[in-house]
This record gives C-alpha cells, structure tokens and sequence, in this order.
C-alpha cells in the first residue's frame, strides 16, 4: 500500500458519500412502494399517474446523485 | 395475387430472420473481441477503460476536429433517429409497417406525455422533446452494444443536453411571462415571513436543475456499464466464470430496461420544466 493521508481521507470520504446514494434508494422505493399500494386499491386509476412516478421518483434521486457526484469529484476532482 | 403476397410476405419474413440471425452473430463476436481486447489474463478489472475518448480512425492526438469514438458514436445515433423516422413514415399504410409502428409508437407516446405533463399550450415544443428522448434513447441502446461507445455515459454530452434544456426553458419563461416568471421563486401561498427564504431555496433548487438533470443520465449509464465490465472481468477466473456471465446476462437485461427509462425520465422531466415555465403561478 502506499499514498499519503490526505488521499486516505478523499477515499473514506468517496466511500461515504457514496452511502447518500444507497439512503436515495429507500426514498425511491418509498415513492414506488406506495405507488404500488395505492395503485393495487384503485388499479383503474393507476395508468394515469405512471408519469407521476417517475417525477417523483427522478426527484427523490436527485439527492441521491449529488452524493454519488460528491463520491465522483472525491475521487477525480481533488 | 393473394397467394403470390402470402408467399412474397413469407420471403419477407425468411429474409428478416436471416437478418436478425447475421445480426446476432455479429453481436456476439463483437461481444467476444471486446472482452479479448479487456482480456490480460488472469483476475484484470478495468471497467472505466471503457470510457476512453480515443480517435476513431486511428492515430492518438485528439483536436477539434477530430474524429472520435464519441463523435462518432453521436452520429450513428442521429442517423439512426433519421433512418426510423424517415424509412418509418416512407409507406404512410392504414395497416403499420414494423418500422412504421415503431416511429409512430415514439411519436404518440412523447405527444402525450407532453401533453399529460406540460399541457396543451407546451404542444410547439413537443418536436424538441421527441428529439431529445429518441437522441437519447438511441445512444443508449448503441452503447449497448458489446465492444462500442456509450455516449451518454459522458457528462460532457448530457450536461450540453441539460443546459440547452435550461436555457430554453429560462428564455421560454421569461418571453411568454416577462418578469411575473419570477412568480416561481416567490410561493404566494406560504405564509409571508417564510416567503423569502422559500425564495432562497427555490432559487438555489432551479439552478441545481441542470446539475441533476444531466448527471442522473450520465450516472445511471456509466454505473451500469462500469458493473458490466466487473462481471466480465470475473469471467476471466475458471471458478466464477459461469456465475459471473449468468450475472452479466441479468445486469444486460437490467441495462436495456435502465437504457429506456433514463431516456424517458429526461423527456419527462424536461415537460416538466417546460410546465413551469409556461405557467410559472404555484
């Protein structure tokens, strides 16, 4: 092994970071949980809100994406 | 005459499926030369070699005008939009073609998420938004296949798509409403003393736009091709090689299913965007 402890500390960091996109995927799999639910109590009303879930679920992983560009300018960019 | 058409149809059919078979089979020797080329022997993970931006037709020095892989690659995706839509609407038949069913599937389908979304007066730029999605759609499905470039895995490209997103959608607003856009900044049914750091955070959340909008493409594709990659460099030890080419087969499947919706969730989310800015009142 070799490398200083400042690129130590970019890699732990990069690793954590990359945590925040793991924690996006429980909010995507809220949105698309509960969009099955309500979706299997009403399914005539489902089809239409098929644009809905993806909004909501591109919203929920923005946040998710800035952690993994966080991971992303950890490991290229500094 | 209707039997000569059977007939004429059935050689039709005969000659497609010779195509798809001569198809396959190049496929699969280009998905066996691209893992040759990974190939160093031994336990050799390179997944981001992938990546690379190289000149196409040889030689290492890369300038402006230069030829690349990436280049290259973003031509072969706008032909291909070209050739569907225009071999597609060629017959104009009561009774679709295959070509034509698929170019007039992407048409209907595009029109009315935009006019789900963005609504009936967003119809002007449903053009705009049907080239992105196919632009988009075909340079994913051209990255998969084996030994060629993605070019949607690049920030570059979807960052230039994302900003001329924005840019549009900021000029559109701000031409079709004058000033009261910035209605959209200042939410007039919170409370007032919230109203300004509403503003604030509103503020911030509209520039981030393009930030997400083109990373989520960008990192949805190189995430999956990266993952690829690392189940083809597993097939190089004797052990895991069956396991590892079953999981790549799996994370194939998952990739054209990824390939298709990143496409659609940028289309969709740009409707999005266009919906503020046509009507910017919360």
């Amino acid at each position: 092994m070799e490398g200083d402890i400042a690129s130590m500390g970019q890699y732990i960091g990069a690793g954590i970071a990359g945590l925040g996109a793991g924690l996006a995927a429980l909010g995507v799999g809220n949105v698309a949980g509960n969009f099955l639910a309500g979706a299997l109590r009403n399914p005539s009303a489902a089809a239409g809100q098929t644009a809905t879930l993806f909004i909501g679920i591109a919203f929920a992983e923005a946040l998710g994406i800035f952690s993994f560009l966080v991971a992303l300018l950890l490991m290229f960019a500094v | 005459m209707a039997a000569e058409q059977t007939n004429s149809g059935q050689a039709n059919r005969g000659n497609s499926r010779l195509i798809a078979y001569a198809l396959i089979t190049v496929a699969v020797v280009l998905f066996i030369l691209g893992l040759l080329d990974d190939y160093d022997g031994g336990l050799s993970i390179s997944p981001m070699k992938q990546f690379e931006v190289v000149p196409a037709l040889g030689g290492d020095m890369v300038h402006w005008y230069t030829v690349t892989n990436a280049t290259l690659f973003m031509g072969l995706a706008i032909l291909s939009v070209a050739a569907l839509m225009v071999l597609g609407t060629r017959g104009r038949a009561i009774i679709p073609s295959r070509a034509q069913s698929l170019a007039e599937l992407a048409y209907g389908f595009i029109r009315k998420m935009v006019e789900d979304v963005a609504g009936k007066d967003a119809l002007p730029y449903f053009p705009y938004i049907l080239t992105l999605f196919l632009f988009i759609l075909f340079g994913n499905f051209l990255g998969l296949i084996p030994g060629s470039f993605t070019t949607t895995s690049h920030f570059a490209v979807t960052m230039v798509l994302a900003l001329a997103v924005f840019v549009t959608v900021t000029l559109l607003g701000f031409i079709k409403n004058g000033t009261a856009f910035l209605s959209l900044f200042w939410v007039s049914s919170a409370p007032l003393v919230l109203r300004p750091v509403l503003a604030i955070i509103e503020l911030i959340s509209y520039f981030v736009r393009p930030v997400s909008h083109s990373v989520r493409l960008a990192g949805a594709i190189t995430a999956g091709h990266a993952v690829m990659k690392v189940f083809a460099g597993f097939a190089g030890v004797a052990m895991v090689a069956p396991l590892a080419i079953g999981g790549m087969v799996a994370i194939y499947a998952l990739e054209v299913l990824v390939a298709a919706i990143q496409a659609y969730v940028f289309a969709i989310l740009t409707c999005v965007y266009l919906k503020d800015a046509l009507h910017p009142h919360h």
